[in-house]
């Protein structure tokens, strides 16, 4: 490792712009994204599954706030969202002396929470779309079978829900990891801020900013292979039968 | 006859080239604002501040017409590059990295650096055992930025902002231990605007030159010798007759000369 470094080092000697510091800042901002992206797209794919049943309930008080909660979030710019939750708060009189400034100290949690809190709103309209469009057939097979609701809901429209969902999931997390690029208004040293930072040193828009969008297009590439993958596995009982 | 055409040719392209250089008529000038006391609007949205005085009196003295775009900083020299203006006047520090880029004036304004802190801060000498697990508040791609980073970017958490009023926003919310500003800035931010919270930590920096450059000057295109003359000329005359320090004054006041 340390030869590699050393090896890198005496590469970049000639080059004034991507010095091991920069492309120190650049690998750091690498680790920040995917951390504030993989972090965000979890917990938010755990909070959008009740969330996804309970925008298809019956009962008005079930569904009525969590359509208030998806409608919110998708109505509003995720800027919005991430400059309230981290400069908003701290106009919330004595916020500093109670428990929850440890979280709001930093700006890592701040932003974790918006992106988690958008990207659920944003799975949970996915996948309340994939459950309503589960085929009338299978639903009132499963009845006539004497399933309960949460049995049908766990074998019959779930599973096939998921799989359905898949496709524009896969969009949901590419947008994510897109969108995390906002991160840097709020001082996180993620990929952008560091070719802001790199930008603003040197005045050197086109190098900093290709070569973060390289990286960038390597990390779509990496999310669009696992999705496709994803894809061939799970929907392959929907295409044609091969000759 | 074709070298008769050529010459011909030469001739005229660099008699028009001469006329283009000659005819300045309008300065557009590229500001980043607000960054009181140097350039900010007053509360029915006129620019003012003393870059702004500055360097009408300037285009004044010149008798040419002056026009004030508001440019971020981030961008401000890409802006000048790509003829958004052609200049530069917002509290820009002269120094060797941007000289590679831009064609500066005399300098108008040494200002120093300061350290600011909360009133309650148990920083006294800001060096690298003070700060040390601190978080120090700068204005991204500023050459505060490149000195805190240089300097203490190993032994505390180093906060960028795009614009001065976030940073202060977040000072007052307590998530910065200090920062590192202009001191006119930090002055009128943070000493004058919220009396009694915050003062100013450790002694004025002007050194090492590196970072801090010869002061601020105004940025030009480096093709645009003739206008950087002129606007010297301009500032030596507005040095002299008075007018400079009447406006020094009014900003900053005697005692921080």
């Amino acid at each position: 490792m340390e030869a590699l470094i050393a090896n890198i080092t005496e590469l970049l000697a000639e080059n004034t712009i991507f010095n091991a510091q920069t492309l120190g800042y650049y690998g750091e901002g690498l680790v920040t994204t995917v951390q504030l992206v993989f972090l965000s797209l979890i917990i938010g794919l755990v909070l959008a599954i009740p969330l996804a049943i309970g925008r298809g309930s019956k009962r008005k008080w079930i569904k009525m706030p969590i359509f208030f909660y998806t409608y919110v979030f998708r109505g509003t710019p995720l800027l919005v969202q991430l400059y309230l939750i981290y400069y908003g708060v701290v106009f919330v009189e004595g916020i500093q002396d109670t428990w929850l400034w440890l979280i709001l100290e930093r700006p890592f949690y701040p932003a974790l929470i918006a992106f988690t809190l958008n990207t659920a709103a944003y799975t949970t309209e996915i996948f309340h779309g994939a459950i309503k469009a589960t085929s009338r057939g299978e639903i009132e097979a499963a009845r006539a079978y004497g399933m309960s609701y949460s049995l049908m809901m766990r074998r019959i429209i779930l599973p096939s829900a998921f799989r359905r969902a898949l496709p524009a999931y896969g969009n949901e997390v590419i947008f994510m990891l897109h969108a995390s690029a906002i991160a840097s208004v709020v001082t996180i040293m993620d990929l952008t801020g560091a070719a802001r930072f790199v930008y603003a040193r040197f005045y050197a828009p086109f190098e900093a900013f290709l070569f973060v969008a390289a990286i960038y297009l390597c990390l779509t590439f990496a999310i669009l292979y696992l999705f496709r993958y994803l894809e061939k596995r799970m929907l392959a009982h929907l295409k044609p039968a091969s000759q | 006859m074709k070298r008769l055409l050529g010459v011909t040719l030469l001739g005229a392209i660099l008699v028009a080239g001469a006329a283009e250089a000659r005819e300045y008529d309008k300065v557009r000038f590229g500001v980043d604002v607000p960054y009181e006391p140097m350039e900010y609007r007053t509360p029915d949205g006129e620019l003012t501040g003393f870059d702004i005085e500055l360097g009408n009196a300037l285009c004044a003295e010149m008798e040419i017409e002056c026009e004030w775009i508001v440019q971020g900083w981030d961008g401000i020299i890409p802006g000048l590059l790509s003829r958004k203006y052609d200049a530069i006047m917002s509290s820009m520090t002269i120094n060797d990295e941007r000289r590679e880029q831009v064609l500066f004036s005399d300098p108008y304004i040494t200002p120093p650096s300061a350290w600011f802190a909360p009133a309650d801060s148990n920083i006294e000498t800001p060096n690298a055992e003070a700060l040390e697990g601190k978080t120090i508040g700068v204005q991204r791609g500023t050459l505060q930025d490149n000195y805190v980073t240089d300097n203490f970017g190993d032994v505390a958490r180093v906060s960028r902002y795009a614009t001065a009023d976030d940073m202060v926003l977040d000072m007052d919310a307590g998530r910065l231990d200090i920062v590192f500003l202009d001191f006119p800035i930090g002055k009128a931010t943070l000493l004058d605007s919220e009396a009694g919270n915050y003062q100013v930590v450790g002694e004025m920096i002007t050194e090492p030159k590196k970072y801090f450059g010869d002061g601020f000057g105004i940025a030009f295109r480096q093709r645009d010798e003739e206008l950087a003359a002129k606007f010297n000329e301009a500032l030596a005359t507005l040095k002299e007759n008075g007018t400079y320090n009447e406006i020094y004054n009014r900003y900053f006041g005697n005692n921080n000369q």
